[in-house]
């Protein structure tokens, strides 16, 4: 508990905030800056990893990295050199990086191990032979590799403005990359296979996208380390996913999120004492992901559990319509056509639209008064395998919706008479039950006749289908029943 | 060359471990679950780090439960993100391990000093060093790492070999394995609870990487070499134990021919599973490279290696 304490006495004086927040300090205005370029190009260049279900490529790619560092270290040394040069160990970095995609291709192609064998293998291997090499690393006389450790874990505090260039530059031909083939890169991601017999040079596409996850990899080993820029690969494309169904606008989300990760992540490490601020980018990429997650306006859990209760509702709401129609139909003894020619207006179109047009022309003057018959609860009860509290809270929705009234509401308003009420529909009501006993019936129909399946069988498939059939859909199928 | 008794008590510790996790590996590799060992041994990082803070103790049994419990919580977050968020299985690795990894980093770097758990232990383990902290058991004087891993290795083979024909049918085959009533997903989380529990018992011996090297490495090299399973998961077995060997001894002969006096074992070893994957890989009898050429010249119908499963697009439009 004293760590919390310790954090609590060293909360940052607002004064602090604001010269963080500002960018007033010229150490903090480099990393700031450099931070949220980098989850700029990660958030980018991430989206096709993520589309193209290689997301854990950054991860196999970053480990194998390790042995480039610690070789490039032992080159440089050996050939009498600083050993600690920092384009010297970034090239080694990429060069092993590159070699650790190969190696998966490789392994992918010539034998039946999965991608996920491929990487876990390069992963552990090259990282293994990383790990051999730093701790040779440190017997050499000149080695004071320590320095080397910071490409684990990062070190973003010791950015110098060479490294912002560097990243900037990076970031920015990622970004121009990803805008020049956009194209190619969407179509590799959504169908390569249609990419390739178009003629398209997939296996040059490939490699350019690996290339520039590699180079922002490699850039983003100084600033978060290397187990942490797979975080910047992934979370953010991730999070996006959650906001839209749209891969132009997801680039642009998953940048967004990217670099507000950055940019929030290194100025809290700013502000509060010993944050490690690949870290807390990382913590604040997660965060975003968590909100985006549950908030999602396209693929969020709220949102989709919403859209399924709400279907869920709709669907038994017309079950019970219904039911009702057909239990109607049952004491009534009337056949379903004259029923429908009463409400359709003789058009074939039987659509909603014509029904409701024929509702608002002929209120409650049918022939029939299909209307006024009454269906007892107990009766609804038997018609489907509903629990009495469900089938109430049905008939209660349904009440509120005008879709039906209860026979005698004045006599028995007391909800004591258990089972003894009786319902029937209203007009709207019984529109509405025509028009889904109509597709239900349709599509027995059109099983029966054109899919050969048993007329004993079909009841099922119909129950699903049945709220779902557009008005074109029932246009079609009137048509293709006609012309038998 | 003489091997000091260290050096003996090192390549046991170290065979144990590669056991324990080559087992457990050959179902990973089937049910292409490989990725999860790597997620596991990132993730419990913060396990560790919070068992400490609570209890204050650098106490291996606290340590140990904290970091299996994060290790099977990891495994149910990410079956929570891919299942609720319906985001593909790899993302949902990566977003919960180098979430927790990041969690794990900030709490040890506030953590007291007195907590000499630094990430690079975890990351590279202290095979060189585990040999010293001896315990007496059962009137045998040997590591503490060694019983425990004994231990583990104990309960992975006991659970294989009573569940041997359900892991084998709901490795291959999860459809099949419901309709004869085995309960798929009772697998499933038995097989990341064994997991989790040989990653932690492992990483503080040989490092989390090698724990991933010694769960991946052996297995897809023996599932190269045969069609059957039994048959793989003894070549793994081997396989890990002669990684294991040999690799100790690449670890103290290989650096002196330049010069250097040894390198981290732990780190060869890794290093060795890889060349004897590449060799699996080339010289297979039916699976590997020169096989398949060979065929192909004669003309037979070749083992095609399998394309890469795509999986359906995914519902995105441009």
């Amino acid at each position: 508990m004293n760590m919390l304490q310790q954090i609590w006495t060293q909360v940052p004086t607002w004064d602090q905030f604001l010269a963080v927040l500002l960018l007033r300090d010229y150490n903090t205005r480099l990393v700031v800056f450099s931070t949220t370029l980098l989850g700029l190009a990660a958030g980018i260049i991430g989206t096709f990893l993520l589309l193209r279900k290689r997301s854990l490529m950054g991860d196999a790619l970053s480990h194998a990295t390790l042995p480039g560092i610690a070789g490039a270290f032992i080159v440089m040394v050996l050939a009498g050199g600083d050993g600690k040069w920092l384009p010297g160990l970034l090239t080694g970095a990429a060069v092993f990086g590159s070699l650790g995609v190969l190696a998966v291709v490789i392994i992918r192609s010539q034998t039946r191990l999965k991608d996920d064998a491929a990487m876990g293998i390069v992963l552990s291997v090259f990282f293994g032979i990383g790990v051999a090499l730093l701790a040779l690393v440190q017997q050499m006389p000149q080695g004071s590799a320590a320095g080397l450790e910071t490409f684990i874990y990062g070190k973003t505090a010791s950015m110098v403005w060479d490294d912002f260039l560097l990243i900037a530059g990076v970031a920015m031909a990622t970004a121009v990359a990803c805008g020049l083939l956009y194209k190619e890169m969407t179509l590799l991601c959504f169908d390569e296979g249609f990419a390739a017999a178009q003629g398209w040079p997939i296996t040059r596409l490939d490699v350019a996208m690996l290339a520039l996850v590699t180079a922002v990899t490699v850039i983003g080993l100084q600033a978060v380390g290397l187990i942490l820029i797979i975080a910047l690969l992934i979370i953010p494309p991730a999070a996006a996913r959650f906001w839209t169904e749209n891969l132009g606008r997801m680039i642009l989300i998953s940048a967004l999120i990217g670099g507000i990760s950055g940019w929030l992540g290194s100025s809290l490490s700013a502000l509060l004492p010993r944050m490690p601020a690949g870290a807390v980018i990382v913590l604040v990429a997660a965060t975003l992901f968590g909100i985006s997650m549950l908030l999602g306006s396209t693929r969020g859990v709220l949102v989709r559990a919403l859209a399924h209760w709400q279907l869920t509702r709709t669907v038994r709401r017309q079950h019970l319509l219904r039911a009702m129609y057909e239990a109607i139909e049952a004491q009534t003894d009337h056949a379903f056509p004259e029923l429908a020619r009463t409400l359709t207006t003789g058009s074939t179109g039987g659509s909603t639209k014509g029904s409701t047009a024929a509702a608002g022309r002929t209120p409650g003057t049918g022939e029939h008064d299909f209307e006024h018959v009454p269906i007892s609860f107990k009766h609804l009860m038997g018609e489907r395998s509903w629990s009495a509290h469900l089938l109430r809270r049905l008939l209660n929705d349904a009440q509120s919706r005008r879709l039906i009234t209860r026979v005698g509401a004045a006599r028995s308003a007391a909800s004591s008479d258990h089972g003894k009420e009786s319902y029937r529909l209203t007009w709207a009501g019984l529109t509405e039950a025509t028009r889904i006993v109509r597709n239900h019936r349709l599509w027995e129909l059109y099983l029966v006749t054109h899919a050969d399946i048993a007329p004993s069988h079909v009841d099922r498939d119909a129950d699903q289908i049945e709220h779902v059939l557009s008005p074109e859909l029932v246009t079609r199928l009137e048509q293709t029943l006609a012309e038998r | 060359m003489m091997l000091h008794p260290l050096d003996f008590w090192i390549i046991l510790i170290a065979m144990l471990a590669g056991l324990c996790c080559a087992l457990l590996g050959n179902f990973l590799v089937l049910r292409k679950m490989s990725m999860m060992g790597d997620a596991i041994s990132h993730a419990v990082l913060p396990g560790l780090a919070v068992a400490y803070l609570i209890t204050e103790s650098r106490s291996s049994f606290t340590m140990f439960i904290g970091a299996a419990v994060v290790g099977v919580l990891t495994a149910l977050f990410i079956q929570w993100v891919h299942s609720f968020g319906k985001v593909n299985e790899g993302a949902a690795m990566g977003v919960v391990f180098t979430t927790l990894f990041a969690l794990g980093l900030i709490l040890i770097v506030h953590a007291p000093e007195s907590m000499d758990l630094d990430p690079g232990c975890v990351l590279y383990g202290s095979l060189e060093l585990a040999p010293l902290d001896q315990v007496q058991f059962l009137g045998l004087q040997a590591p503490r790492a060694a019983w425990v891993l004994a231990g583990v290795l104990a309960l992975n083979t006991l659970c294989v070999l009573l569940l041997y024909k359900e892991f084998n049918i709901s490795s291959f085959d999860p459809a099949l394995a419901t309709t004869l009533g085995i309960n798929a997903r009772l697998m499933h989380y038995l097989l990341t609870t064994l997991v989790a529990i040989t990653t932690v018992a492992s990483f503080e011996a040989i490092g989390s990487i090698l724990v991933i090297a010694m769960l991946i490495v052996p297995a897809a090299a023996a599932h190269l070499l045969t069609q059957r399973l039994g048959v793989m998961i003894l070549l793994s077995l081997i396989i890990a134990a002669i990684s294991a060997v040999l690799g100790h001894i690449a670890a103290i002969t290989v650096p002196t021919w330049f010069g250097f006096r040894d390198t981290n074992t732990a780190g060869m070893m890794a290093t060795v599973a890889g060349l004897l994957f590449v060799l699996a890989m080339v010289f297979a009898p039916r699976q590997g490279m020169i096989a398949r050429w060979r065929a192909g010249r004669r003309g037979d119908l070749t083992p095609p290696a399998e394309t890469p499963d795509l999986g359906p697009p995914p519902a995105l439009r441009a």
